[in-house]
C-alpha cells in the first residue's frame, strides 16, 4: 500500500545557465529551454540602455564620493539583469525594485532627480509610483517580494492584463519574506516574476556562506513553480527569459523564479571596503564576462552596430551623465513643514500641535 | 445567511474553550444601557436582538463586503472554518473564494500581500489569528504599512484593516493572550482602534475598513461573547473619539477593550463606598482623544488608566504623561496606572493574579492622599 500523492509535475532547472551570447560575443550552444534570442533591433536597444545605465552608475558613484549623495549602492556589472528584465515589462506591468535597482528605475523612465532623491536625502521616495508603475525602492530586504505578489493577486482578481516583476538578491534569498512570497505567489498563481540577481555577495558575505544549495533557482521546484537559471550577464538571455515569464503570468499560468548569475563590480555602497572580503583577481576574473563588451562584439559581428553607432551611444551616455551632474548639483528644496503633511489621510490634532512647535522654532530662526 | 453564535467559541486546540459568560455580558449591557446622557447606548430598534461581539464583527464584515467590491477578507482559517473565533463565519460561502479565502499560514506574507493589493486599489481586511502571532508581520506593518503614505508624499494610500484578537482572560496557553497595543501605538502612520462592546465593534470596524489609512483593529478576546441588545447596522460615536460611558465627579477611570468592564464594575463598587467614578472608554488608542479625556480629568482632578499589558513602557505611560503635561494644575494626585505586572503573560491558572481586578483598581485609588 502506498500513500496517494502526486508523482508528476515537478521539474528542476537545467544545471547549465541559459545563455545565447557567450563571453566571447559568439552564440553559445547552451540549451535554452525553448527560449529564442531577441532580434538584433531589440538587442541594439538593450545595448544602448546598458551603456547609459553603466555611465549613470559611474557618475552617481563619483558624485557620492564627492559628497553630493549620502550613500549609493551601484549595480555596475549587473546591467544585463537590470536592463534586460525591466525592458521586458509592458506599460501596465509593475516593477518592485530594491535599493540597488536605480538602473531599473532609470530604464522604467523615472527622471534622474526623482530616482536619486532618496540617496541625496531629500525624501524617502522621490517619484510617483502610479505614474511609472514602479513601487518605491525597498530597503528592508525581500519585503518587496510580497508587495509584488499582493499587487499581482489584485490584478488577477480584477482581471487586469498586468504582471509584476520584483528584484531580489542572493542575500535576500535567505530572508523569510522570500520564502513567503514564493509560496503565496505559487499557491495563488499570481502573475509575478521573481528576478533573483545572484551577484555573489550580500555586502561582504559570499554566496557560499549564504546558501549550501547547488543553485538558488532550484528553490522554485519546492514551491511548485518554474525556476530558470540564466547567465545574468547575457542580456539576450535575461530579456528572453523574463519576457516569457511575464507572458506566462499574464496568461494565468502563475509565477516564475529566474536566477541571474552576475557579479557586483563595485562595493556594496560607497561606504564599505571590498578589499577586506574579496581579491582583486576575482574582480578581474569577472571582467571577462562583462555584459556590454560581449553584446557589442556580437552586434558588430551581426552588423547591427558599427563605430558610428557606438560613438553615438557613448555620446548619449555623456549627455545623461551631464544631466545627472546638473540634477545633483542643484540643491533640492526641502520644506520642514512637509514632515507633517503625509503621515495620515486625515490630519491629527496632536500632530498639528507638534507642527506648531516646529513653526515657532522656524520663525525664531528666521526660516522663511 | 444566519450566523450561529452559540457554537464553540474557539476551535484552536491550544486554547481552552471559554463559556459564554452570560451574567457578565448582561451586566455589561445593563451598565452601558443605564449610563447617563453621554453614554453610547445605541437605540434598540424594532428588530433589536441579542448580539455578541463576534456576531457584530461578522455583520460589519458582511456589510462592508456587500457595499464595496474592493473589500477582500483573507487570513489563516478565515474561509471554510470562519476563523478560530468564528468572526468570518459564512462569509466565504456568501461572497465566494475570490473575496474571502484562506491564506497560507504566514503572517508576514498576509500583511505583505495585503500591502500590494492595497497599492492596486483593493481594501483588504486581514486577520492575525492571535495577538502574538502578529509578531512575524511586525516588519511589514511597521516598515511598510505604516510608512508608505509618508514615503510617497501621499501618492500611495494603504486602506488595510489588520484585525488582531488580543488580551487574555480566556484561559489561553502561552502566546494566546498578549496585549500588543503599545507596539502599534508607538508607530506613526498607524491608527489603533479597540472596541469594548458589540455596538462599537460593528460601527468601528465599518469605519476602519472605510478609512484610507492602515488600521490595527484590536478585538478583546474576553469580550467576544459579550451580548448586547441592538439592531444592526448601528452607528456609534466616530472613530478617534473617546466616550464617557458613566459619569462621575471624584475620579476618571480610563479603560479600553477588555478593561472597560473592569472599570464599570469598579465604578459600581466605588459608588457603594460613596466614590463617584467617571468611566471613559478610549475606543481609539491612536490618535488619543485629548479633548474628551482632558475635559473629564479637569472636572474630577484624579485619573487612573487600566490595561492588561505590562506597565513599564506601556500605553498607560503615554496617557499619564500627556494628561499630566496638559492638566497639571488641575490635578490633585498623580495619574495612576493599574496594569499587568512587568512579567510575561502567565499560564491559565495564574492569569487571575496577573490581570488588573476591581479590587486592585480600588486599592490603587485608595493609595491617593484624598485630603489634597
Amino acid at each position: 500500500m502506498t500513500i496517494d500523492v502526486p508523482t508528476t509535475g515537478r521539474s528542476l532547472p537545467q544545471l547549465q545557465p541559459i545563455s545565447f551570447i557567450g563571453a566571447d560575443g559568439r552564440l553559445t550552444d547552451t540549451p535554452t529551454e525553448g527560449l529564442r534570442i531577441p532580434s538584433d533591433a531589440t538587442l541594439t536597444g538593450l545595448y544602448r540602455q546598458m551603456v547609459l545605465v553603466r555611465r549613470f552608475e559611474a557618475q552617481v558613484t563619483h558624485l557620492t564620493r564627492q559628497g553630493r549623495l549620502a550613500t549609493y549602492p551601484s549595480a555596475a556589472g549587473q546591467e544585463a539583469a537590470e536592463v534586460g528584465a525591466t525592458t521586458a515589462l509592458a506599460p501596465n506591468d509593475w516593477l518592485f525594485p530594491t535599493y540597488r535597482d536605480s538602473a531599473a528605475l532609470l530604464t522604467r523612465g523615472v527622471p534622474v532627480a526623482e530616482i536619486l532623491a532618496a540617496f541625496r536625502g531629500d525624501w524617502h521616495c522621490g517619484f510617483d509610483p502610479h505614474e511609472y508603475h514602479a513601487s518605491p525602492a525597498a530597503t528592508p530586504l525581500a519585503t518587496q517580494t510580497l508587495h509584488a505578489t499582493g499587487f499581482a493577486m489584485a490584478a488577477k482578481l480584477k482581471g487586469e492584463d498586468a504582471a509584476t516583476l520584483t528584484f531580489l538578491g542572493d542575500g535576500a534569498s535567505s530572508e523569510g519574506d522570500t520564502h513567503e512570497a514564493f509560496n503565496f505567489a505559487s499557491v495563488w498563481q499570481t502573475p509575478t516574476v521573481f528576478v533573483l540577481q545572484n551577484n555573489q555577495y550580500a555586502i561582504s558575505t559570499p554566496l557560499r556562506e549564504q546558501t549550501n544549495a547547488t543553485m538558488l533557482a532550484d528553490r522554485a521546484a519546492g514551491y511548485g513553480m518554474p525556476g530558470l537559471r540564466v547567465d545574468g550577464n547575457d542580456v539576450a538571455a535575461v530579456f528572453a527569459a523574463v519576457s516569457a515569464a511575464l507572458e506566462r503570468g499574464r496568461n494565468g499560468d502563475g509565477p516564475t523564479l529566474i536566477e541571474c548569475l552576475t557579479y557586483r563590480m563595485e562595493s556594496h555602497t560607497n561606504s564599505d571596503d571590498p578589499t577586506k572580503y574579496r581579491d582583486a583577481e576575482e574582480v578581474e576574473h569577472w571582467k571577462q564576462f562583462d555584459p556590454i563588451d560581449r553584446l557589442e562584439k556580437y552586434l558588430r559581428q551581426s552588423g547591427a552596430l558599427d563605430d558610428a553607432k557606438v560613438a553615438e551611444v557613448a555620446e548619449a551616455a555623456e549627455t545623461l551623465a551631464a544631466s545627472v551632474r546638473d540634477a545633483m548639483n542643484q540643491e533640492a528644496e526641502v520644506d520642514p513643514r512637509e514632515l507633517f503633511a503625509h503621515v495620515y489621510a486625515t490630519p491629527r490634532t496632536a500632530l498639528a500641535e507638534q507642527q506648531q512647535v516646529l513653526e515657532a522654532e522656524l520663525a525664531a530662526a528666521g526660516h522663511a | 445567511m444566519s450566523v450561529e453564535t452559540g457554537t464553540d467559541p474557539t476551535t484552536d486546540p491550544a486554547t481552552d474553550s471559554t463559556e459564554v459568560d452570560d451574567e457578565t455580558a448582561t451586566a455589561a449591557s445593563a451598565q452601558g444601557d443605564t449610563a447617563t446622557g453621554t453614554a453610547r447606548a445605541p437605540e434598540a430598534g424594532p428588530a433589536a436582538s441579542s448580539v455578541t461581539m463576534t456576531k457584530a464583527l461578522n455583520q460589519a464584515l458582511r456589510d462592508s463586503l456587500a457595499d464595496d467590491d474592493t473589500v477582500l477578507v483573507f487570513g489563516e482559517d478565515v474561509g471554510r472554518l470562519g476563523g478560530v473565533f468564528r468572526v468570518t463565519e459564512g462569509l466565504r460561502a456568501e461572497f465566494g473564494s475570490n473575496r474571502v479565502w484562506d491564506s497560507p499560514l504566514a503572517e508576514s506574507g498576509i500583511i505583505g500581500t495585503a500591502i500590494g493589493m492595497a497599492m492596486n486599489g483593493m481594501r483588504p481586511v486581514v486577520e492575525m489569528q492571535f495577538d502574538a502571532y502578529a509578531y512575524p508581520a511586525f516588519e511589514q506593518i511597521v516598515s511598510h504599512a505604516a510608512k508608505l503614505r509618508n514615503r510617497t508624499k501621499g501618492r500611495v494610500s494603504l486602506p488595510i484593516t489588520i484585525r488582531i484578537p488580543y488580551a487574555g482572560d480566556i484561559g489561553g496557553v502561552e502566546h494566546h493572550s498578549d496585549s500588543s497595543e503599545a507596539y502599534w501605538t508607538s508607530t506613526p502612520g498607524l491608527t489603533v482602534v479597540t472596541p469594548s462592546n458589540p455596538a462599537d465593534a460593528y460601527s468601528l470596524l465599518r469605519e476602519s475598513i472605510a478609512a484610507d489609512d492602515p488600521v490595527v483593529f484590536m478585538e478583546p478576546k474576553s469580550r467576544y461573547w459579550m451580548k448586547e441588545t441592538l439592531s444592526l447596522p448601528v452607528t456609534t460615536a466616530p472613530m478617534n473619539r473617546a466616550q464617557v460611558i458613566r459619569e462621575g465627579t471624584d475620579v476618571t477611570l480610563l479603560a479600553y477593550g477588555p478593561t472597560v468592564q473592569t472599570a464599570l464594575e469598579t465604578a459600581e463598587a466605588g459608588a457603594e463606598h460613596g466614590l463617584s467614578i467617571e468611566v471613559i472608554d478610549l475606543r481609539t488608542l491612536s490618535p488619543f482623544d485629548d479633548e474628551t479625556v482632558s475635559e473629564s480629568v479637569r472636572k474630577t482632578s484624579r485619573a487612573a488608566i487600566i490595561h492588561e499589558a505590562a506597565q513599564f513602557g506601556g500605553y498607560g505611560a503615554e496617557v499619564a504623561a500627556r494628561l499630566t503635561e496638559r492638566n497639571f494644575t488641575y490635578l490633585s494626585a498623580p495619574i495612576l496606572r493599574v496594569a499587568g505586572f512587568d512579567v510575561p503573560y502567565p499560564s491559565p491558572k495564574l492569569e487571575e493574579f496577573y490581570l488588573p481586578t476591581v479590587e486592585r483598581v480600588l486599592d490603587a485609588l485608595e493609595s491617593w492622599d484624598w485630603e489634597l
